[in-house]
């Protein structure tokens, strides 16, 4: 089997599967629990969250744990905006934001908040002078992602951070959930304030996950009850999911040197190869991309169709992002680049990790040119 | 070709006359300890300097642990090369590069110890300078305030070159001005008044009363965690828990509501101070602030102190409750001290405690328990942690992560 759908999810580590296992078994206590069960249980928190700062270069208390990729954005986004009202109600995204940032938005809509949609270039790229341009005086949060789920594009995050110092009022969120471990980021460099993280996309386990909030940013809570997470999110902490998920971290950017050369030679070999092949049209950007994604499109067939043919295969690809997939929508990201209907309903997506191998690639290529043989043959 | 060498200037040190030599013994024997986890580095000392030889360390790491070593004025990377002007100048451009340059300006200073070299000092400062100039971008040359000074010596056995004085801790190093017992509760203070002590040259070992089950495995935890952060200037410290709950109970019994929090504080003092004579100390330090609580009003002090004459060091004494944040915060232990766990002080906190108590009073209510005999009790009981980086690291623990 070989396993190109990385940006879905990834594979858990094995040790992060014993850690979660020995921490549910062991220290079940519940943090706040005032006896010693809850005391062990709180202390693997805090070692957790120290930890976890380290990795990422901040402060323990600007770590706040989510379960994940989208609580963390929503948390991000209306939080920021409910809390930062006072200032302004206008925030700035962009046209191809996973739907936890775009739904969100939305949403913010319907509560009289004005969002500027940013549009994107044929690349998937924003331009700074847009954004510059869209910075009104009661901008109160601009949110971009950083890696694109869908092509991998990469956003300016550092340019735009720094042309956001000028802007000290505006909060800047950045989706950074493709891009741990595969494409790195200066949080604090970059002059981000709010930063989301998820477990299951850095071989951690689905439901934890990691919002950065800078020392100083006021977030209006989603969750109320009894405070947890220094009053940023109320409930019970999943003690063990959040200590595997810090080995996850902490197993990933160890690696994540090695993981990057690895697999930007396999998607360089990738793509050499596939834009040889009739009927392909290449949509990631060959510069200023992420390397572990690849986004094609087959001419003129429908892209699931062209899943179930790998899959037969034992190939594993995705067609868009997982979030959509199953709503058999076009590719967002790509109606975004300009692409077209047609391209955008034919798009794969191979997403690679570190458990991919240089020697996939040919039994890769053959599945894939074997599967549009077929469906000429079909279709055609 | 890469920074090899970091070279140390003293602070103080300069100054201590016939001391010097023992003063730089123990820095030097600091910094060892601080960097034991790189066990590669070569420290080597002369009169006015000490290089430590890098062998390969990672010298960015070194270097953000040395900026926390007391007794250290400001310390260089520095590159040693041969005597030659061609690996000379390939030299100061790497090390130039290394730095955060653009935009910025910068000058060569050359000093020429050699003084057979072929070329005089400031045709040197001109062929070094041009070098640099020539094969970077964005940087001019200001020679009366350069942002950088590429600084390089010539000297007949090798060349040393270094760009950049890193600004280190200043003050004395940890244990030449003799040992004190911090009394340290797990408040904002008292971890202030360590690090300002152990600034000065003191050693300090930590004494915290454990109070079961009026105060929890948290508190205790939380002084652990403490003591730990200050191991960042020290790189171990003694901490002594003193079983407290029997004293105090006694005090709840014994003394007046309004009394018991001075009885207590005298209690403490007291054992603190049989501590310290067994381990041969010469001071006590604490975290208290004037007027900040009752029991640190003048007259309380007054009170209390009354129970010793060994010389009570009080750091934040004259310090403002706001400054002590802002050092607790620098140091880190800012975080550690607001978790709110309940410590010996605060669960037995009288409702309205004597803010101007008199000593001849609280000697008398004391007068009717043979406290002695529980002081001792207590100091015989006392559990000894020794606290360092690597200590309370629980393997078993550790794995989970």
């Amino acid at each position: 089997m070989i396993y190109l759908d990385n940006s879905a999810t990834t594979k858990p580590y094995s040790e992060v599967i014993d850690s979660f296992i020995k921490v549910a078994a062991n220290y079940y206590g519940n943090p706040s629990s005032l006896h010693m069960l809850g005391s062990q249980a709180e202390k693997l928190l805090l070692q957790s969250r120290q930890k976890t700062a380290n990795l990422l270069h901040v402060h323990p208390h600007e770590i706040v744990f989510t379960t994940g990729g989208s609580e963390g954005n929503n948390l991000a986004i209306k939080g920021a905006a409910f809390a930062n009202r006072g200032r302004g109600r206008h925030i700035i995204t962009t046209t191809i934001e996973h739907p936890s940032v775009s739904e969100a938005c939305k949403q913010l809509e319907d509560f009289g908040f004005e969002v500027t949609y940013l549009p994107v270039n044929n690349e998937g790229r924003i331009s700074l002078t847009d954004l510059k341009d869209s910075i009104r005086e009661d901008t109160s949060l601009v949110s971009i992602i950083h890696v694109n789920n869908e092509t991998g594009v990469l956003q300016p995050i550092e340019e735009i951070g720094n042309m956001l110092k000028n802007h000290p009022k505006v909060i800047f969120h950045v989706d950074h959930v493709q891009g741990i471990g595969k494409v790195p980021l200066d949080i604090k460099k970059s002059g981000v304030d709010i930063c989301t993280l998820s477990a299951h996309k850095f071989n951690g386990l689905k439901g934890s996950g990691i919002l950065f909030v800078r020392e100083g940013i006021s977030l209006t809570p989603l969750i109320s009850g009894g405070e947890q997470e220094m009053k940023f999110r109320s409930g019970t902490e999943n003690v063990a999911g959040i200590v595997s998920m810090t080995k996850a971290l902490r197993l990933t950017l160890e690696k994540s040197h090695e993981t990057i050369n690895k697999i930007t030679t396999i998607k360089e070999k990738l793509l050499s190869e596939l834009s040889g092949i009739k009927n392909i049209t290449i949509n990631t950007p060959e510069n200023g991309s992420a390397p572990h994604i690849i986004n094609f499109s087959i001419d003129g067939f429908k892209s699931e169709v062209f899943v179930h043919l790998l899959e037969e295969d034992d190939v594993f690809v995705s067609t868009t992002s997982a979030c959509s997939s199953k709503k058999h929508m076009p590719s967002k990201t790509l109606l975004a680049m300009g692409k077209g209907q047609k391209l955008a309903n034919s798009a794969i997506r191979i997403s690679l990790s570190g458990n991919n191998s240089i020697e996939e690639v040919p039994k890769i290529v053959s599945s894939i040119k074997k599967s549009l043989m077929k469906l000429e043959r079909i279709m055609g | 070709m890469q920074y090899d060498r970091i070279l140390v200037r003293f602070g103080e040190i300069s100054t201590k006359g016939r001391n010097r030599n023992r003063f730089i013994d123990k820095l030097s024997k600091n910094i060892r300890q601080q960097l034991s986890a790189y066990p590669g580095i070569m420290i080597e000392k002369t009169r006015d300097r000490i290089f430590i030889k890098l062998n390969g360390e990672p010298h960015n790491e070194i270097t953000a642990i040395l900026t926390n070593v007391f007794g250290i004025n400001s310390f260089s990377l520095a590159v040693k090369t041969k005597s030659d002007l061609d690996m000379i100048k390939d030299a100061a451009l790497v090390a130039f590069k290394d730095l955060d340059y653009k935009g910025k300006t910068f000058k060569v200073t050359v000093k020429r110890a050699d003084k057979q070299f072929p070329l005089e000092t400031n045709e040197l400062n001109y062929e070094i300078g041009s070098y640099v100039l020539k094969n970077t971008k964005d940087v001019t040359v200001d020679v009366h305030k350069p942002d950088i000074n590429v600084r390089v010596e010539i000297r007949k056995e090798a060349t040393y070159i270094t760009c950049m004085d890193i600004q280190g801790a200043g003050g004395l190093p940890v244990g030449t001005n003799g040992r004190a017992m911090l009394m340290l509760s797990g408040g904002l203070d008292s971890p202030v008044a360590a690090y300002l002590g152990m600034k000065r040259g003191l050693e300090i070992e930590a004494v915290h009363f454990y109070s079961p089950p009026y105060t929890s495995e948290r508190s205790k935890q939380k002084v652990i965690d403490l003591v730990k952060k200050l191991t960042t200037f020290s790189p171990s410290i003694k901490l002594h828990i003193v079983p407290f709950t029997e004293i105090q109970e006694v005090i709840q019994k014994q003394v007046p509501d309004n009394y018991s929090l001075i009885s207590t504080r005298r209690m403490m003092l007291k054992i603190t101070d049989a501590l310290r004579n067994k381990q041969n100390a010469l001071a006590i330090a604490t975290g208290e602030s004037l007027g900040q609580v009752a029991s640190q009003t003048l007259e309380s002090m007054y009170a209390i102190n009354d129970v010793t004459s060994t010389p009570v060091i009080r750091p934040v004494v004259a310090m403002d409750k706001l400054e002590i944040i802002d050092i607790a915060k620098e140091i880190d232990t800012y975080d550690i001290s607001i978790r709110p766990f309940e410590d010996c002080c605060t669960i037995f906190t009288p409702s309205a405690p004597k803010t101007r108590p008199k000593k001849e009073k609280v000697s008398y209510y004391e007068s009717f328990v043979d406290f002695e005999e529980l002081i001792h009790k207590a100091v015989d009981n006392i559990d000894t942690i020794e606290v360092n980086a690597k200590s309370t690291s629980n393997t078993e623990v550790d794995d989970l992560f």
